[in-house]
């Protein structure tokens, strides 16, 4: 039973093949050669033979206590058989699988985008062992701390990191980011991207479905399973409604004691394009999401997504590329190359990235002998101070320096505003009151943020806020270049929080796009947390969409392709309602029958993947 | 205890998932059943002492799908 079971499904698509063939040569000897027995016998055979993998598959899903949609149609074929209806059973039998054949093809098609995503994960590794003898092994087959090698233009295998040799490396898997990337010893190196010259050996961190890449397709994979609250209604819906089914054509036989009708009602009632036409929907817009880099989690969040009214962006590593360069030094003091080591010194002890970028930019001026300084102390929002027997120096923005009663000069004056009028963060050193250094660092605007933000708008986003902890000057800069309704700035990454319950509280459907690394709390509260700018576990936690390219265009596509996959579900339950009720009114005014109604139900459910896949282009 | 993965042949009915779901959960030592229906992946954890994963992929086959490839991780 289980092996006829197996050979069945697998032989399945050649017997659907045999039935069409059958069912063709019986309407041959009914029309014409005129032989009736020999049409009935053809008829008889093909009903037999197309309603085993039917009936067994009803079967193993009654023994698993479910009411399957093969069983309605089981029990309609045998009731047609029964009747003498060998026609309509066969023909019934017939287009039930052909549909599912084609129902198999096109879904297929819906989640191609998905399965090339998983084709691209990393099967075999070259593992180097401790006498430096490679082998070629199953990557499941590696552990942690284990070597592998990889030569010019193979596929990293596993995160980890460079333990020898360097290379450029295409990331754009991971990070969208299709220029390589110079990488070298003690470097990390992801799963999934690619070694475009050079060679390494990287030690192993991670395998298989824990590296950032095999992430990345469990959650797309759970995601076009996980579905919106209208394709979960129709789910629950569908678990009572095929049982429902029974009931009432039982119900129709004993009221009516019209054994035929109620075997049509049952192939009628089957619930073909309204159990697949919203989940359907779901997975072709997210698979067009995963083919452009665009990770949506499930149904929910492409539906709240499309709701968003009020968006809002943190400025540095989102509007802004994060990438910060120093625009320009100014100098105050008798001895600038003394001046500027102290602040690199200062400087290298800060994350900040404005930090890095000051001393990246004093090491390239060729100074490179930083003097011992004191002990610093961070002032939130402001910078840092720290001060000796001799000496106190100040190190941060405006605020600071009036803080602690520096006095600002004319020419200090001239030279910050000439750094704010350029949108510039300014970084000021002063020792003992006087301001030595005056710095204005640049942070470079997304280049496609302006077309991004006006496409997010003309799609139906009524506000576009800003919020930055930078100072309101530079903040204000930079939005005037973009269409940005609101600019709040000098903030601090609870106030920005604030600002978003703010919204939500005045009724606003809030998407909050960050780079997830200090505004974690903002991705968590608003209605859609969008990652953009990382690629990093973090994002991939806590927020609901991930851009995998930092890029305004994704972020448009995002939220287009949202409103476009909800709409799309609409129609499908629409089409699915309608094919029902229309089939019911044919059945009334008796233009209806059993095959004809399997027809226009299977044409239902094609239809409406046909249209799910709209969504793929 | 252990996790198994196991990639099968294209999935097309919403009640196929169901019907493997609760097979494969059925299984003496096995917890945690995910279906991916869209992926025709199904995840499971299991204890070894009681199970193997290719007693579940048995399961799978005598219900009639086909499995493809089965993956089976320590989980310590």
């Amino acid at each position: 039973m289980m092996k006829l079971n197996v050979w069945i499904q697998k032989h399945q698509n050649k017997i659907t093949g045999l039935l069409a063939i059958l069912i063709v040569a019986s309407l041959l000897f009914t029309y014409l050669f005129k032989v009736e027995l020999v049409a009935t016998i053809l008829m008889i055979i093909a009903s037999v033979i197309g309603a085993i993998p039917v009936a067994l598959h009803a079967w193993s899903a009654l023994a698993n206590k479910v009411i399957s949609i093969e069983l309605l149609v089981t029990i309609a074929v045998i009731g047609a058989f029964i009747i003498g209806e060998y026609e309509e059973s066969a023909v019934v039998t017939f287009l039930f699988l052909f549909g599912n054949y084609l129902e198999q093809r096109t879904l297929q098609k819906t989640r191609s985008s998905v399965k090339d995503l998983t084709q691209m994960a990393p099967t075999q590794a070259e593992l180097v062992d401790d006498d430096g003898n490679v082998t070629t092994v199953d990557v499941d087959d590696l552990d942690e701390g284990d070597h592998v090698m990889v030569k010019p233009g193979g596929q990293i295998p596993v995160d980890g990191k460079i333990v020898e040799g360097t290379g450029y490396f295409n990331e754009a898997s991971i990070t969208g980011e299709s220029a390589p990337v110079q990488k070298e010893d003690g470097d990390a190196v992801y799963a999934g991207s690619l070694i475009d010259n050079g060679t390494v050996t990287i030690e192993t961190s991670s395998v298989g479905e824990d590296t950032t890449f095999g992430k990345i397709i469990e959650l797309v994979e759970e995601a076009q399973d996980s579905q919106s609250p209208a394709a979960r209604f129709i789910d629950k819906f569908a678990t009572y409604y095929t049982p429902a089914v029974l009931i009432i054509v039982a119900l129709v036989w004993a009221f009516t004691q019209n054994f035929e009708l109620a075997i049509t009602v049952l192939v009628l009632g089957c619930p073909g394009a309204l159990v697949i036409g919203a989940p359907v929907s779901n997975v072709a817009g997210i698979g067009n999401g995963a083919k452009n880099g665009i990770l949506m989690k499930g149904g929910n969040a492409v539906n709240s997504f499309s709701h968003i009214d009020t968006l809002v962006l943190d400025k540095t590593g989102t509007l802004t590329t994060g990438k910060m360069t120093v625009s320009k030094m100014d100098t105050f003091g008798t001895d600038a190359t003394a001046d500027m080591a102290t602040l690199a010194a200062v400087e290298k002890g800060s994350d900040h990235p404005l930090g890095h970028a000051i001393v990246k930019y004093i090491s390239n001026e060729g100074i490179k002998d930083y003097p011992e300084i004191p002990e610093f102390d961070t002032v939130k929002g402001q910078g840092m101070i720290g001060s000796d027997s001799e000496k106190e120096i100040l190190v941060g923005n405006e605020r600071l320096m009036q803080a602690n009663g520096v006095e600002i000069t004319s020419e200090n004056r001239k030279s910050i505003d000439d750094r704010l009028d350029n949108g510039d963060s300014i970084v000021i050193m002063a020792v003992n009151k006087e301001i030595r250094v005056i710095t204005g660092v640049n942070d470079e605007l997304r280049p496609d943020a302006f077309d991004g933000l006006t496409a997010l708008k003309k799609a139906g986003i009524q506000r576009v806020v800003m919020l930055t902890g930078d100072n309101r000057l530079a903040a204000q800069r930079v939005a005037e270049k973009l269409p940005v309704d609101e600019v709040h700035a000098e903030l601090l990454p609870e106030q920005k929080l604030d600002f978003v319950k703010d919204f939500q509280a005045k009724g606003h459907k809030v998407a909050f796009v960050g780079d997830g690394i200090n505004d974690s709390p903002s991705l968590a509260t608003a209605d859609i947390g969008i990652g953009m700018g990382t690629g990093t576990d973090v994002a991939i936690d806590t927020a609901d969409i991930v851009l995998v390219k930092s890029s305004f265009a994704s972020l448009a596509h995002a939220y287009i392709l949202a409103k476009k996959t909800v709409a799309n579900t609409k129609e499908n339950i629409f089409i699915a309602v309608a094919t029902v009720a229309l089939l019911l009114l044919g059945l009334l005014v008796g233009i209806i029958h059993m095959a004809s109604g399997m027809f226009v139900h299977e044409a239902s459910i094609l239809v409406v993947i046909f249209n799910a896949m709209r969504l793929l282009r | 205890m252990a996790k198994a993965i196991l990639q099968l042949g294209e999935l097309t009915c919403p009640s196929c998932m169901t019907k493997i779901q609760k097979a494969v959960a059925n299984q003496d030592g096995v917890s945690n059943v995910k279906v991916l229906f869209n992926a025709g992946k199904v995840r499971a954890d299991f204890d070894e002492s009681k199970v193997s994963g290719e007693d579940l992929s048995n399961v799978i086959t005598e219900l009639g799908y086909e499995v493809k490839k089965l993956k089976v991780k320590e989980t310590a």
